[in-house]
């Protein structure tokens, strides 16, 4: 223990060698890489689930799998890629970058940062395994509301645990980021002049840290009604099912901006860089980002509308949501503001970055459909629902992931990236997501349930547009994997300042990144 | 010290997360295990407590050696101050998930289930109330009373959240015997609280009827009362490692955090007991 020594020798020396290296690291950099990898891993896993619910979903009639492993592909691959996916590589982006941002030395608790990530393939690995239980993996959709919740079998349980597991990864995370941006910036970085990711990070976190203990109390209100005779949500009892959605929504709504601000953060780095101008309305964007955040709190009820909910509450979770389109509207304004007279060039990350403008707020259009209370009695457990949250999730979260991975590429690896091969992963994926899912929303309007394995005969056709969109998509996304590889190979050197029009202190240290920076705080002025 | 310049510190690779992880691995899947009777569930959950345990020992006892030793500038601390509190925050939400249960389900469950339509004509003779085990339970059990051991509990905790705070007192002045003696009587406070309440559980599933089964009122007592008790119990535990850190000769006036982040704690679990206290037992 003494080889501990002093903090300056622990600076000096670098990290051991060998797998002990990513068990045991301490670093935001290795950690960052970490938390990508594993969501690479979980989006590989996850997705293949897609790929055999649409393969099942290409024809009517039962092909490929039953109807019990059918409801457990979608319930996984629904929990997979909210908690394995999205938040996970949203993290990683965190830990490579807040710290470089911000010119902070590392994050300010980095052995927590360790724990916080490594509990996540133990959580990952539960959910996943349980699958092979006798029983078969859990089915009660990702929402896992009772009474169905509560009839399942012993996977159940450790899907309960495994969302504890995940619960306090991410509390630790965010206490770890907020605490790291609250206390280690550079002299001179106020807040109003933090990098608009840093500040997307820091709501993100804050919202983080609200919702997930309510989570992890609504399921441990199933995991004793399910075992230890609770009666929280059965009606004999004096309880209600009901009573759950309301909790799980209240963490639900909160959630999906965890799921979208950190993509706001990267989208308001990139569209500047690549317009050679600064972000248009810096402050309003600080402003829209903390308004969503509190809005959502208000708002949880608009998944509910079909309840039973008296329609003074219905009017007012209507209205509440639909005001949310205010702020979320500044920020598309701002970026196409940023965009406007720019000299504008078209790397694969722009590219990306101008995706999600156009194809997110299509999901932002549809949510304001689903938002009205009458529209939405019809639209509600619908396809039009799945095309609303993929347009945001995938085109949207999804899509600023990959133009994050595209734009610090080569900040992390130092090598730039391959534009080609970049832009056939871009053009292929954009085409065939809108293929996946745009039909979707025609689906739903003409009545197509979600979560069913079969369906009538009049919606065949669309859906075979969306599989064959979506086994496109997935094919595309071995290109990104190429992509990347090749990055870490090799490639065309690249300065400190990768791109010509990056700003940020990131972009002042060598590419690829020293395994530390910022030991001496910059100057910020 | 030597070479350092007073820069943020940044700990050496440790192996203490990975056991972390491990342990609750072994938790988690013993904890499932033993619900569904498996042999070996117990065996497993108890390996896995235990190893966490090993491990915030570990952890925490290198932290406490770091800060003796100096490394700790006035950054950390900081840090640690806005980690608690964060901290802290995420475990008023917690709680507030459950006193949400308990609100929802006096204000609109129950009223629902004794006058809607619907359960008028699955139990017509229900007529609601509070409390109550719901309409369709044969569970009769009788609410535990505020003004006995409950009251008595407040007493405790109160007077425990003054003795902290003068052991605070006494640790800011330099009297390090008002520090030891200050939290030695706040520890026995929070043992003679568990205590009690032990007695209260015990007399409200023998005497009462009143069980985890008795319905809403019973699924929200306990898991309100019993998550608070766990938290007095982590946070007498917190307590006494201050306790052993004080006698020890740790903290000095001008730089304590671990005791004041125990303190912040002890006032928190204090503060949810009044809530309870208020919703649960009194009205
Ligand atoms: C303009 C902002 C938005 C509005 C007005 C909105 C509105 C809605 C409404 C009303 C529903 C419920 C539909 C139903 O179940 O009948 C819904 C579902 C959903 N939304 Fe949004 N939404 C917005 C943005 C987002 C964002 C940014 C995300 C995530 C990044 C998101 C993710 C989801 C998800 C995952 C569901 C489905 C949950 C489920 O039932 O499984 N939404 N949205
Ligand atoms: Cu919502």
């Amino acid at each position: 223990m003494d080889a501990h020594a002093t903090p300056a020798a622990s600076v000096r020396h670098g990290p051991p060698t060998g797998p002990m290296r990513w068990l045991t690291t301490t670093n935001h950099k290795d950690i960052g890489t970490l938390y990508l990898w594993f969501a690479a891993t979980m989006f590989l896993i996850g997705g293949l689930m897609a790929m055999l619910i649409r393969a099942e979903l290409f024809q009517p009639g039962l092909q490929i799998v039953q109807p019990e492993l059918f409801n457990q592909l979608t319930t996984l691959h629904g929990l997979i890629m909210i908690f394995g996916v999205i938040m996970p590589a949203f993290t990683g982006f965190a830990n490579w970058q807040v710290p470089l941002m911000i010119g902070a030395p590392d994050m300010a608790f980095p052995r927590m940062n360790n724990w916080s990530f490594w509990l996540l393939p133990v959580a990952g690995g539960l959910l996943v395994g349980s699958m092979l239980l006798p029983g078969g993996g859990v089915a009660g959709g990702w929402t896992m509301y009772p009474p169905l919740f509560l009839q399942g079998g012993i996977s159940y349980d450790l899907t309960i645990f495994a969302i504890h597991i995940m619960g306090a990864s991410s509390i630790m995370g965010a206490i770890n980021i907020a605490t790291t941006i609250l206390n280690m910036r550079a002299p001179g970085m106020t807040l109003m002049r933090m990098p608009l990711f840093v500040w997307t990070w820091l709501i993100t976190a804050y919202l983080l840290i609200a919702v997930m203990p309510v989570l992890a109390g609504a399921v441990t209100m199933l995991l004793t009604d399910r075992n230890f005779g609770t009666h929280f949500f059965s009606a004999a009892g004096g309880g209600d099912p009901v009573m759950f959605q309301h909790i799980f929504w209240f963490f639900g709504h909160p959630e999906v901006y965890i799921l979208i601000l950190p993509a706001f953060g990267i989208i308001s780095t990139v569209i500047p860089t690549f317009s050679r101008k600064p972000l248009f309305g810096y402050a309003s964007m600080v402003y829209a980002t903390a308004s969503i955040a509190i809005l959502s709190f208000m708002v949880w009820a608009h998944h509910m509308f079909t309840v039973g909910m008296p329609a003074a509450a219905q009017l007012f979770f209507m209205y509440a949501t639909l005001l949310i389109a205010v702020p979320t509207g500044v920020k598309v304004f701002n970026w196409v503001a940023t965009m406007w007279q720019g000299s504008i060039s078209f790397e694969t990350a722009m590219l990306f970055a101008i995706a999600f403008v156009c194809l997110f707020t299509i999901g932002g259009f549809s949510g304001l459909v689903l938002a009205m209370a009458p529209v939405d009695i019809q639209l509600h457990d619908t396809y039009y629902v799945v095309a609303h949250f993929h347009y945001v999730l995938v085109t949207g979260a999804l899509f600023s992931i990959f133009a994050g991975i595209y734009y610090w590429l080569p900040k992390w690896t130092g090598h730039r990236v391959d534009e080609t091969w970049g832009r056939w992963h871009f053009w292929l994926s954009a085409i065939s997501v809108n293929l996946l899912f745009f039909p979707m929303h025609f689906l739903g309007l003409a009545g197509m349930p979600r979560r069913i394995p079969d369906y009538a005969l009049q919606f065949a056709d669309f859906n075979r547009i969306a599989s064959i969109g979506g086994f496109v998509f997935g094919a595309s996304q071995i290109l990104l994997l190429i992509v990347i590889l090749k990055c870490i190979r090799g490639g065309e050197k690249a300065p400190a300042r990768a791109w010509e029009g990056a700003e940020g202190l990131e972009w002042t240290v060598a590419s690829p990144a020293p395994y530390h920076t910022f030991v001496q705080p910059p100057e910020v002025k | 010290m030597s070479t350092h310049t007073g820069g943020y510190y940044l700990p050496e690779p440790s192996h203490w997360p990975i056991v972390g992880s491990l342990a609750m691995l072994c938790g988690a899947l013993g904890a499932t295990l033993l619900i569904h009777g498996v042999t070996g569930g117990g065996w497993l959950l108890t390996a896995g407590g235990g190893a966490l345990a090993v491990m915030l020992f570990g952890w925490f006892g290198r932290v406490i050696h770091e800060s003796q030793s100096g490394y700790h500038n006035r950054q950390v601390d900081i840090s640690f101050r806005w980690g608690m509190g964060w901290f802290i925050f995420s475990e008023v939400m917690f709680f507030a998930a459950f006193f949400g249960a308990l609100f929802y389900g006096r204000a609109i469950a129950v009223p629902d289930l004794a006058g809607g339509d619907e359960a008028r004509l699955l139990w017509p003779g229900y007529t609601g109330g509070w409390p109550t085990a719901g309409p369709g339970l044969e569970a009769a059990f009788t609410p535990m009373a505020p003004w006995g051991i409950p009251a008595l509990n407040t007493l405790l905790l109160l007077s425990s959240g003054v003795t902290v705070t003068w052991a605070h007192w006494g640790l800011k002045r330099g009297r390090r015997g008002q520090l030891n003696l200050g939290l030695a009587l706040t520890v026995a406070l929070g043992l003679a609280f568990l205590g009690f309440q032990s007695y209260e559980y015990l007399h409200a599933y023998r005497d009462l009827g009143l069980t985890l089964g008795a319905g809403i009122y019973g699924a929200t007592f306990f898991m309100l009362t019993g998550f608070h008790g766990l938290h007095v119990t982590i946070g007498s535990l917190m307590l006494m490692v201050i306790l052993g850190r004080g006698l020890a000769g740790h903290f000095r006036p001008e730089r304590h955090f671990a005791f004041e982040a125990v303190s912040w704690y002890w006032h928190f679990v204090d503060v949810v007991w009044l809530l309870l206290f208020f919703f649960v037992y009194w009205l």
